[in-house]
């Protein structure tokens, strides 16, 4: 293959995102001769620190500078990549809230193939590269084919290609100049902090979380009811906030908090990977659910299939008759 | 307003367990219970929001076989006005790209200030919202969380983002976005709302009506092609604990305690 490699690096505050060191890993994935080049665009002396940081890790980095670029508006930086990237190419991007909202389109303009949040790259299969992705919310895998005779966009879950601490001395090679416009018909007005509940999830050692399988709002007491027994916390996964029975502040997840407790216990909650990225520091897991093949029993520590209406009830009566 | 809504049928996931067939062919479809995709329900609620507040009609439209009716039928016992469904065997097979195509065919025979999708579908992609966009060179945005009508040619938008922070943005119409759950609480359909619109006709337009040269959507025009499904092989996976109600607390009680899980 003699496609050349591009990474999109997201970073924020002159930091790069740890996407910018998965890619790189990934890339290598697809062919490990390529030549992979870091493409960094932004504006200012965060944008010059990104881009040193990275020519330490890509052997090559372009800079694309202007005051646009400030903060990252897929539309605007679609144009951008579509003027420096050249024909054919394969580029990789974060399949984060940015990525998601930059790929798509991208592929379109490139006329490259696009496949969505990579878990897996298997390598090249003749004019095809096979991909593993997940479906319905991770029960199921499949390997994707991607035709990349004509360039291809894909977005990379995090996590799933971990950094191997490639060093390079990368130059940077400033394409500033062929950035085009910058002009948008979206236009970025700020940024909204998360509110603030009255319960801080991150500090608790113990979460007891709820997911779907709670099933209605009454039942959340159950969960309430445990956590009072031993001490912890409620927390809950995205659909939970959806259906408004608990407040947002209290959600985990990759948009919600990010928690570091030492225990977890998830009731009726199905393991989807944006749940389980905001679970941080490998606490003990325990995985309460009636779907033996829920995703969350790869990853917990301990595993119970049963009816959590049942069964929390009696675990949290057997705990308060030992104490 | 002129507001389309693009929806999709889907194994509910509620519903169902997923299994993966004895040949890896595809997923065990037999049983399963299919209904609108969770984030498309949303999707709908709002635009019928935004027609009750500021007038126009809200359209529903789906590529798929004739089962799909059913959903484009309950959007419409929600509120929606019109339902378009896109079905041919040319279809069959298209990847993300192809049902972008279909759909843009049908967006340009009519005249939308706003297009609606699910922000993903049962396939985790998140792609279909962004290359319509692009293939109809409108503005778009993902995972919108927030819609205010500024004017007709402006709206003002907030896009969930990481950490549960909103980034806030204005976009020119027509513009197409994606929605992410929990923007509304989308309205309960009842037996007799469905039954009220059981009769109404619902338009089928083929690759003909479309002006769709076949090979350039469905499988032969797919780039981008599942090859089978299977179940990775399970990681250490966690221990299952197993026996009476009553062993299986004592036995996860002692393993809280030893983990500093009971104060």
């Amino acid at each position: 293959m003699t496609q050349p490699i591009f990474a999109y690096i997201s970073h924020k505050n002159g930091t790069a995102d740890d996407s910018a060191f998965e890619l790189i890993v990934a890339a290598k994935k697809i062919d490990p001769a390529a030549a992979v080049t870091a493409v960094v665009c932004g504006a200012g002396a965060e944008l010059d620190a990104v881009c040193s940081t990275m020519a330490a890790v890509y052997p090559d980095v372009w800079k694309v500078s202007n005051p646009a670029l400030a903060y990252p508006n897929a539309e605007v930086l679609r144009g951008v990549l579509v003027s420096i990237l050249p024909a054919g190419a394969i580029t990789l991007a974060p399949h984060d809230t940015f990525g998601m909202d930059l790929s798509p389109g991208l592929s379109i303009k490139l006329n490259a193939a696009f496949v969505p949040d990579v878990v897996g790259i298997e390598g090249i299969d003749g004019a095809n590269l096979k991909t593993i992705r997940q479906e319905f919310g991770g029960q199921v895998s499949t390997h994707v084919l991607c035709d990349i005779s004509a360039g291809a966009v894909l977005n990379v879950r995090s996590g799933c290609f971990l950094s191997d601490d490639s060093k390079a001395s990368g130059s940077v090679t400033d394409k500033s100049g062929q950035a085009g416009d910058c002009k948008a018909k979206r236009r970025f007005l700020e940024v909204v902090a998360a509110e603030v509940g009255d319960v801080d999830i991150t500090k608790s050692d113990v979460l007891v979380s709820v997911g779907r399988g709670i099933e209605d709002q009454e039942n959340i007491g159950i969960a309430q009811e445990l956590a009072d027994t031993i001490g912890a916390v409620v927390s809950c996964s995205r659909p939970i906030v959806d259906a408004k029975w608990l407040e947002k502040a209290r959600q985990v997840g990759t948009s919600g908090k990010t928690v570091k407790p030492k225990v977890y216990i998830a009731l009726g909650i199905s393991g989807s990977f944006q749940h389980l990225g905001g679970i941080k520091g490998n606490p003990f897991m325990v995985a309460i659910n009636k779907n033996p093949k829920a995703p969350i029993f790869q990853v917990a520590d301990i595993g119970i299939v049963t009816d959590l209406l049942e069964f929390v009830p009696e675990l949290t009566d057997k705990i308060k008759e030992m104490k | 307003m002129e507001i389309l809504v693009c929806v999709k049928r889907v194994p509910d996931t509620a519903e169902n367990e997923i299994v993966v067939n004895s040949k890896g062919t595809d997923i065990e479809r037999g049983d399963l219970v299919y209904s609108v995709n969770e984030w498309d329900n949303y999707a709908v609620e709002e635009a019928i929001q935004i027609r009750d507040n500021a007038g126009g009609s809200v359209t529903v439209v789906t590529v798929g076989d004739g089962d799909a009716e059913e959903i484009l039928r309950r959007e419409m016992a929600m509120g929606a006005d019109k339902g378009i469904l896109l079905s041919d065997d040319a279809f069959n097979g298209s990847d993300g790209k192809g049902i972008a195509a279909i759909l843009k065919a049908e967006i340009a025979k009519g005249q939308y200030d706003l297009i609606l999708t699910g922000a993903q579908a049962d396939d985790g992609a998140a792609q279909v919202g962004g290359m319509l966009a692009a293939m109809l060179d409108m503005p778009y945005a993902s995972l919108v969380n927030k819609i205010e009508i500024v004017s007709d040619k402006v709206i003002k938008i907030g896009r969930e983002i990481e950490g549960g922070n909103q980034e806030m943005s204005e976009i020119d119409l027509p513009c197409v976005l994606s929605i992410q759950t929990g923007i509304n609480e989308p309205r309960y359909v009842g037996i007799r709302g469905i039954r009220k619109v059981a009769s109404v006709e619902i338009p089928v337009h083929g690759a003909g009506d479309l002006g769709i040269a076949a090979g350039s959507v469905g499988a032969a025009g797919a780039r981008v092609k599942r090859v089978d499904y299977f179940v990775p092989p399970m990681g250490e996976g966690a221990e299952m604990l197993e026996g009476s109600t009553d062993e299986i607390a004592e036995k996860l009680i002692e393993l809280l305690k030893s983990k500093g899980g009971i104060k």
